[in-house]
């Protein structure tokens, strides 16, 4: 797709809900996304969330490889690179919604759609959705969830520190719930770039 | 012939029956390689080369795996420790085929500025060509790298050992635990295998007494003085490989993790606390489904301790 683009068909950036103060419950930051800012690859995003390394590049990687159609384009490879801008917390998450609004620009056939959700859990057992740094930092655990967007189904989990099984399930449940807000903003999104062009 | 055969019992996969014993899916398995007609037996293992998922499927619908398990079944588990007289602590371990060996040797470090009171415990696997054919020699590889960061993740996250306990003198000396995992043979789950290995050989491993002799400062090892590590939990590993993103089998072999959709890892300790969730990509996994990895966890965890236990008893004489 390396056909040459419009100047003012580049850029569209659109800005995310949430944005009020943060409680316990199912609140994510404020989120923004950008797509096609650049031009010489075939789709581009920068996924603005909030304010490694070769197990995190693996965890994409398999991500990406099992909602990707890979048999629709034989004998191809498809690279995603992944620029970490300013990391303020939660970053495997953003880097999981950056890869699928890129791989949605390039139109790169999937069989769904994925997003990334943190969750860290204090030492009192309290729950927070998408943690800033300090907050990684001070938590008893941090775990990671990439679900899909058809079943909410879990596609790639990493997590640290200790926890027992119903703390998991619990941060499992928040995840999903909160994947929602996901979805609807990539959707949205699109949407509004799609209707401009 | 093929007449005594057709007036006997139809295939086993042809129908449904109410779960025959594991002892009898043994014996037709056996039957079928021994009594099957030559033309049956090349099928059947042409079905196997050329469509290997496919003859999969024919056994995963009867609840069973091409080597007898059960879905639920772990291989048979062996070790060996303290027989490497050279390490600190070693441990061997066999999961059906696959073999991992855990090598402990303690050395003096400083320790680091931001924690002047702990030592360090550095993790390693090796996956060397001699294990299994798709590894090269060289730098480790991607799998290899990965498997070394899950061991230091599941060190870090169980606090299997207390960093405070490694630390000889604040500021000044500490021990540094080299953890050397070394697969000999790769048949499938070697998460699984390298934390077994690492327990057992930590459980095994032996520190000499080090005091500072307070007018030169230096150390002073007497070697004839050691003592056990203090091993506060017992993280143990429990891998599935998911299939056709729905059956969940547990301990999958080399051939088996090929042909899986995903794989899954969760590695408890005794109180039933998580560790790590290690599912790296992959089909999706419905919460239930987590449920009842769990609960296999749980009982695996208890077979294992079991197992432990048997082998620290038989050694402590010594």
């Amino acid at each position: 797709m390396e056909g040459a683009l419009p100047a003012d068909a580049k850029t569209c950036a659109e800005s995310g809900t949430e944005s009020g103060p943060r409680g316990p419950g199912c609140s994510l930051r404020h989120f923004a996304c950008e797509q096609n800012l650049l031009s010489r690859p075939d789709g581009s995003a920068s996924f603005l969330q909030g304010v490694a390394e070769k197990s995190r590049e693996r965890l994409i990687r398999n991500t990406c490889e099992a909602v990707v159609l890979g048999t629709l384009h034989p004998r191809t490879s498809i690279t995603v690179v992944l620029q970490v801008v300013s990391d303020a917390g939660s970053l495997l998450a953003c880097c999981l919604n950056a890869a699928c609004m890129a791989l949605v620009d390039a139109g790169v056939p999937m069989r769904a759609l994925f997003c990334g959700v943190t969750c860290a859990l204090n030492s009192d057992g309290t729950l927070v959705l998408d943690p800033t740094a300090k907050q990684e930092k001070e938590a008893r655990a941090v775990l990671t969830f990439a679900l899909d967007s058809v079943e909410r189904k879990l596609l790639m989990s990493t997590t640290k520190g200790l926890y027992s099984a119903a703390e998991l399930q619990q941060c499992l449940a928040a995840a999903q719930a909160a994947s929602q807000h996901v979805f609807r903003f990539y959707r949205e999104s699109l949407q509004r770039r799609y209707s401009k062009s | 012939m093929l007449s005594n055969w057709s007036s006997r019992e139809p295939f086993p996969w042809g129908e449904a029956r109410p779960g025959p014993s594991l002892r009898q899916r043994r014996e037709r398995t056996q039957e079928l390689w021994n009594n099957a007609p030559h033309l049956i037996l090349t099928q059947f293992l042409a079905i196997r080369t050329v469509e290997p998922l496919e003859y999969y499927r024919r056994f995963l619908k009867e609840n069973c795996r091409p080597d007898g398990r059960e879905l639920g079944e772990f291989r048979t588990t062996t070790v060996n420790i303290g027989s490497i007289s050279t390490a600190d602590g070693s441990a061997l371990v066999k999961l059906g085929n696959t073999t991992v060996i855990c090598g402990i040797k303690a050395e003096f470090a400083a320790p680091p500025t931001d924690a002047p009171d702990k030592g360090y415990v550095v993790p390693n696997v090796d996956l060397p060509p001699l294990c299994s054919s798709r590894f090269r020699s060289g730098p480790p590889g991607e799998e290899a790298q990965v498997a070394s960061q899950f061991i230091a993740d599941v060190i870090e996250n169980s606090q299997i050992i207390q960093k405070e306990d490694l630390c000889i003198s604040p500021g000044k000396l500490s021990w540094v635990l080299y953890c050397d995992i070394i697969c000999l043979d790769y048949d499938g789950n070697i998460l699984d295998a390298c934390t077994f290995a690492l327990l057992a050989a930590l459980k095994n491993a032996q520190l000499p007494e080090v005091t500072i002799n307070e007018e030169t400062g230096l150390a002073e090892v007497n070697l004839k003085k050691k003592s056990y590590l203090n091993i506060r939990t017992h993280p143990v590993a429990t891998s599935f490989a998911v299939f056709d993103d729905t059956l969940l089998i547990v301990d999958p072999t080399g051939e088996e993790e090929h042909l899986a959709t995903g794989t899954l890892t969760v590695v408890m300790d005794e109180e039933g606390k998580l560790c790590c969730l290690h599912k790296p990509g992959g089909s999706g996994l419905t919460g239930a489904k987590l449920q009842d990895c769990m609960s296999r966890a749980v009982t695996r965890h208890k077979e294992v301790k079991k197992l432990m236990d048997e082998v620290i008893k038989s050694m402590k004489p010594k």
